[in-house]
């Protein structure tokens, strides 16, 4: 008995210890971020309380001086046009891939199996060349289509779950006279709803977090997204680290408050998306 | 794309033949079966053209760049042979960056030991489970911009890491990211605390799929925590720790995000992706950058060939 007790305490120590290193790094940077730069000047350590707890003013801050506004803007805009994207085509070629036997069609599931092993970090290096003749180097429409054009996980995702819509439902609806794409829009994508949902929040997230891509496409000032914006206070915050902390806490909070509403999606989605 | 010969078809909305278009009944159903085999052609066309033009356009580009001294810019290339490879193999300085791999490869051996213990464990009744369940996962959800400053801030002199162990008692002026074993050291650890909660999720999903009843019979049995450990939950997970090892290597070669937001590569944490960047976008080494690029994307097709080879998974044929 005592051994199980033993065992359970140190059970509890060690999930106590890890939930330590994993909150501590981000509390102490709230506790900066909420404090003045004198504050952090007077050698009082990281760990010190700020003296006001609601001093906001590093977050009016980060979020002007730092365009953080024009930053999330950006990203919501490329987060519509790829997710929705990425939603249409996962869902279209799965269903072209389910339903329909044509000619190639081995071929063409080869292809998309073959390019879900190419890591994307990998190609970018011609991937930018192809980008550039396009006419679509820094501006928004580089991420777009790179988001919406590699994303091999959601179609995996949407395959299995067109498969488990049962056929009889598309030929009783083309005994009705719909047509193919009567029966895709009206039938398959409303049926698809768990696995867009899916989709969503794992790209969703995805995209909202990127970095590589926005920074190597769109390197003007003026298109930064919030991962780019973040990443320019290296420069003229320096060694504010009151700022920086804001600016860190401004990125993470939206990612909060989505994990706290979805998270049972969240889990769900990216065990789905990771084991495909 | 393959559907560019029937393309003028598209004009003509409607499957069906029109009245009196068609004096004799032949030619309609000839249409209908046309229309029939477009049709997966018509859904297909936006998403093969951006996987050709995003995915297989740049791999072929990109071997035939690495077989040349491009720049990137200038409208001259000569054709150089494999002496981009040459040079990728032979000049150390080039070399040094499979080393820095090293870093994380050892790191991700820790990171899935942890993950497994933590699994095991709150696979189990545990109190407050969803709490640290959530706590371990939610890094992974965190931007790596955020979490690079994060860090930067945990390692810097009298930051978040100097202050804890200043409360231990232990005063230390020691750089964390001063010298080259530490820096590295410590951006594996950031990899660590960053992914963690990715395996972590997948191996709990995996253990809790297994029947409970397993478990019950086990003990039935006399077996202990440790042996239900070793004989049920294993075996059972095997498939998604497999998996984990594979994203693990690659994720481990082509590392980029924490070190260049924390380091920028400077002291000696230049990883296989940074310097490819580097080469590519601030030298104009497209040529050499396309070599170091292909052979990235060999060994990390290689790793997966092999995985697949050793463990063959059934989830493969999903098509």
């Amino acid at each position: 008995m005592t051994r199980r007790a033993a065992a359970r305490t140190l059970t509890y120590l060690s999930l106590v210890l890890a939930s330590l290193v994993v909150l501590l790094p981000l509390g102490v940077v709230v506790l900066t971020s909420l404090k003045t730069d004198e504050e952090l000047a007077d050698d009082s350590g990281a760990l010190t309380l700020p003296d006001d707890p609601l001093n906001f003013h590093n977050y009016v801050t980060a979020f002007q001086d730092g365009r953080m506004l024009a930053a999330f803007g950006h990203t919501a805009f490329i987060l519509l046009f790829s997710v929705g994207g990425t939603v249409l085509i996962g869902s279209m070629t799965a269903y072209a891939i389910d339903r329909f036997t044509f000619r190639f069609r081995k071929l063409v599931v080869a292809l998309f199996l073959l390019a879900a092993l190419v890591p994307g970090v990998t190609t970018q290096v011609a991937t930018f060349q192809i980008v550039n003749s396009l006419g679509m180097f820094d501006t928004l429409w580089a991420p777009i289509a790179l988001y919406m054009g590699t994303d091999i996980v959601s179609i995996y995702i949407f395959l299995q779950f067109v498969r488990s819509i049962p056929v009889s439902l598309d030929e009783s609806a083309r005994l009705d006279g719909a047509n193919a794409f009567t029966v895709y829009r009206k039938i398959i994508f409303p049926l698809l709803k768990p696995a867009i949902a899916t989709v969503v929040i794992v790209k969703g997230i995805t995209v909202y977090n990127d970095f590589y891509i926005p920074f190597l496409y769109m390197p003007s000032q003026d298109l930064g997204v919030i991962s780019t914006s973040l990443f320019r206070f290296k420069g003229p915050f320096g060694a504010h680290w009151e700022t920086i902390s804001a600016g860190a806490v401004l990125v993470i909070l939206p990612t909060l408050i989505v994990f706290l509403a979805l998270q049972k999606y969240i889990y769900n989605g990216f065990m789905k998306g990771a084991t495909r | 794309m393959a559907d560019t010969t029937e393309k003028p078809a598209v004009g003509h909305p409607g499957a069906r033949p029109v009245p009196g278009d068609a004096p004799v009944p032949a030619p309609a159903p000839r249409r209908a079966r046309f229309w029939r085999r477009l049709t997966p052609w018509l859904f297909l066309a936006a998403p093969l053209a951006l996987l050709i033009a995003f995915t297989y356009a740049p791999i072929v580009n990109m071997v035939a760049f690495s077989f040349t001294d491009w720049d990137g810019v200038s409208p001259e290339l000569h054709y150089t042979g494999t002496e981009n490879y040459t040079e990728l193999f032979t000049r150390s300085d080039l070399f040094e960056v499979f080393f820095v791999s090293g870093y994380y490869l050892a790191a991700s051996a820790v990171q899935i030991v942890a993950a497994l213990y933590f699994a095991t464990i709150l696979s189990f009744n545990v109190r407050f489970r969803n709490f640290f369940k959530g706590v371990l996962f939610f890094p992974y959800l965190i931007n790596g911009v955020a979490i690079g400053f994060v860090f930067l801030y945990f390692f810097q002199d009298g930051g978040t890491l100097d202050s804890v162990l200043a409360l231990f008692g232990h005063h230390s002026d020691h750089a964390w990211l001063g010298t080259p074993a530490s820096a590295n050291t410590s951006l594996a650890g950031v990899s660590v605390w960053r992914y963690l909660g990715l395996n972590f999720v997948l191996f709990l999903g995996a253990i809790q799929s297994i029947p409970g009843e397993l478990y019950e019979a086990s003990e039935l049995d006399g077996a202990n925590r440790w042996h239900q450990f070793r004989h049920i939950i294993l075996p059972g997970i095997k498939p998604v720790l497999t998996l984990t090892v594979i994203l693990s290597v690659s994720g481990s070669l082509s590392a980029f995000e924490i070190p260049y937001i924390m380091t920028g590569g400077a002291t000696g944490t230049e990883t296989f992706v940074i310097q490819t960047v580097k080469l590519a976008f601030q030298f104009n080494k497209t040529g050499l950058a396309s070599a170091a690029a292909v052979v990235l994307l060999l060994i990390i097709l290689a790793v997966t060939w092999l995985q697949r080879r050793l463990v063959p998974d059934d989830r493969v044929d999903l098509v």
